[in-house]
């Protein structure tokens, strides 16, 4: 069977003003229909330009300068103008996290969510019928087609994003923080929401810093540091048999509800992106850290059933 | 011994309006409180609930509309700030955004200095040693070096070093921590978890900790209240509260929140809907359009906190008929 999403070698670049940041490097993925992938990750990790990356959408000065995204066969990377257009929606597709950002305040969300379809063909009329299914199929009363964003609460301004994102059923949808400006029992229902989206034969990318939402969501987890993907497999395997001293780390310092063992912070901070480390971009917080790890980058390897770890002490 | 503060039957109200329509929204809506030296109480529930304006109602940043707030003693519910002054430095705060809780133009030696100086502790150079060694026992070593930078020179994990340094400086019977790590990277907020704990112990303070994550309340907390929209509706103390969950509010938080571990509570509940505006509380118990268990009682009489077992305070019809 063939992936439905394939990254090759993608690398993304910001060029800024005081320099190049290189936000994501030499990122490699694969996932299937019915696949959620987490990438996981703090503040910086590069995560969300991988995201966006998907759908073509790197803010300037951000710039893909390598590597390829194929969905469902189509090598998004080599699209452009009118083409791009057509295949954002369509293959893929992406929520935001605050709904805000998309949703325009003074026009109707059942107008909106109409607008995703017109705008790739469908008749006014149909589009408008297919709006009322769209908003039931993701928990809301068609009645809100003539709401306004503002009339809503945040976890229905939450679904219509996601009823936009699904209207041209693409095989692919980034969900960027989809949960992270709600309440924990308005996640679960939004989560709930994207996990039946999934079941019926999407690729859910779920970007978020919350490992333990990744535990319960994901199929599969790439955690992500410095740009780049420093583990990846699948969920069990990442969760129960860490092999990168940054995943074990992240793993130590998330409290939970059984242990009542303080967290283990890990100590430093996170690189800057303009100016990283030679050799691996962990190696100044990792407490196995050797001249080898300061002088050379650690590609994946696998180490187990489709468990990729970038760590020169792995394997050895 | 005599608790450090106590709430009675707080309730704090503010007035809305927009083009002349005037709502009522019941932030607190009659919570009673207390807490001891050396104990910390965590203080949980979601956006809205009503947490962050109780803890600015205990410090008297806000007044409450009614009931009563004591500190130590001193009824401190309309106190004159004339008389309040001299009790403020007893009491502080850590916010949750570091950055909106500092001038951006001034170093951050001033802001450490410029309280100490404010509430006469010390002379500007006796502030200055104490900053200092104060920088230092925060972890932002060398101090002489974290001194004269501003804000935006520090990351984010680093500038709420200096906010806990900051109040600690003032040696506070009573601090108020409002999410104080919400802001912060998953791997670097158990450090300062464990700074607040140590200044908690070091100095036998009362901590009140504000938190939306029940896995960081269960970690620092004696106590915890589990608040929604503006009541408290189940306290008991934090071991007891993870075992033994009763409020139907409780268990679906304990059930919605994402787990990494193995931890299920007794009994998962699931709720409908989404927290009301708190200008359109319902009648009854206000959790009752969204519970399962809702029945004619729980919609026309709201139910008061009543000891359970010892020290385990429930505010729900259902537990009280079992």
């Amino acid at each position: 069977m063939e992936p439905l999403l394939k990254v090759e070698d993608l690398t993304v670049y910001y060029f800024t003003r005081k320099g190049v940041v290189r936000a994501v490097e030499d990122v490699n993925l694969e996932a299937y229909a019915g696949d959620a992938v987490a990438l996981v990750g703090e503040s910086g990790s590069g995560k969300s330009t991988l995201g966006y990356a998907l759908l073509k959408i790197i803010p300037p000065p951000g710039r893909i300068v390598k590597g390829r995204v194929v969905i469902d066969g189509v090598d998004v990377t080599s699209l452009e103008g009118e083409e791009l257009r057509r295949v954002r929606g369509s293959l893929v597709s992406i929520v935001f996290q605050d709904p805000f950002t998309t949703l325009d305040p003074v026009r109707r969300v059942g107008d909106q969510v109409a607008e995703v379809l017109t705008e790739h063909g469908v008749p006014k009329e149909e589009a408008r019928a297919r709006v009322k299914e769209l908003l039931t199929s993701v928990g809301l009363p068609p009645r809100l087609f003539n709401a306004y964003p503002h009339q809503l609460s945040g976890g229905q301004r939450q679904r219509v994003a996601i009823a936009m994102a699904v209207a041209l059923k693409p095989k692919v949808i980034v969900a960027d923080e989809p949960t992270t400006a709600l309440d924990v029992v308005v996640q679960r229902q939004i989560m709930d929401l994207l996990d039946r989206i999934r079941a019926s034969g999407a690729t859910i990318v779920l970007i978020t810093h919350d490992i333990a939402l990744a535990a319960e969501r994901a199929t599969k987890i790439a955690v992500m540091y410095a740009g780049r993907i420093v583990e990846y497999g699948p969920k069990d395997e990442v969760l129960n048999s860490p092999q990168h001293p940054y995943t074990k780390g992240l793993l130590a310092s998330v409290p939970t509800l059984e242990s009542s063992e303080w967290p283990k912070p890990i100590p430093g901070v996170p690189p800057d992106l303009r100016n990283p480390p030679p050799g691996c971009r962990f190696w100044p917080r990792c407490p196995y850290a050797t001249d080898e790890c300061r002088r050379y980058l650690p590609k994946l390897v696998r180490v187990g059933p489709n468990h990729y770890v970038a760590c020169l002490m792995v394997g050895r | 011994m005599e608790p450090l503060l106590k709430l009675i039957n707080v309730r704090k109200y503010f007035e809305v309006g927009t083009f002349g329509v005037k709502r009522i929204v019941k932030a607190v809506d009659g919570v009673s409180l207390s807490i001891k030296r050396g104990e910390t109480l965590g203080l949980v529930g979601e956006s809205g609930c009503g947490k962050s304006t109780l803890g600015r109602v205990i410090l008297r940043v806000y007044r409450p509309t009614s009931g009563k707030v004591v500190f130590d003693g001193v009824d401190i519910t309309d106190l004159p700030e004339s008389r309040l002054r001299g009790l403020r430095r007893r009491m502080q705060l850590i916010p949750q955004d570091p950055y909106a809780s500092f001038n951006p133009l001034k170093t951050v030696g001033y802001a450490l200095i410029e309280p100490l100086v404010t509430h006469g502790v010390a002379t500007p150079e006796e502030a200055r040693e104490l900053a200092l060694k104060m920088l230092d026992r925060v972890g932002l070593t060398p101090p002489e070096e974290f001194f004269g930078r501003k804000p935006y020179q520090f990351s984010g994990g680093q500038l709420q070093r200096v906010a806990i340094a900051r109040a600690m400086l003032l040696k506070p019977d009573l601090v108020v921590a409002d999410e104080p790590t919400s802001s912060l990277d998953v791997s670097i907020r158990a450090s300062i978890l464990e700074l607040l704990r140590e200044f908690k112990e070091g100095l036998n303070q009362a901590l009140i900790f504000i938190t939306h994550d029940l896995a960081l309340a269960k970690l620092v907390s004696d106590r915890l209240a589990v608040m929604y929209l503006g009541r408290v509706v189940e306290e008991a103390p934090t071991n007891e509260l993870f075992s033994n969950p009763l409020h139907p509010y409780t268990l679906a938080l304990l059930t919605a929140i994402p787990k990494l571990g193995k931890y299920r509570p007794k009994e998962e509940v699931v709720l409908k809907g989404e927290v009301p505006d708190a200008s359109r509380i319902p009648k009854g118990c206000r959790l009752h359009p969204r519970c399962p268990y809702a029945t004619g009682k729980c919609r026309s009489e709201e139910p008061e906190l009543v000891e359970v077992s010892k020290g385990h305070y429930v505010a729900c019809w259902r537990v009280l008929r079992a």
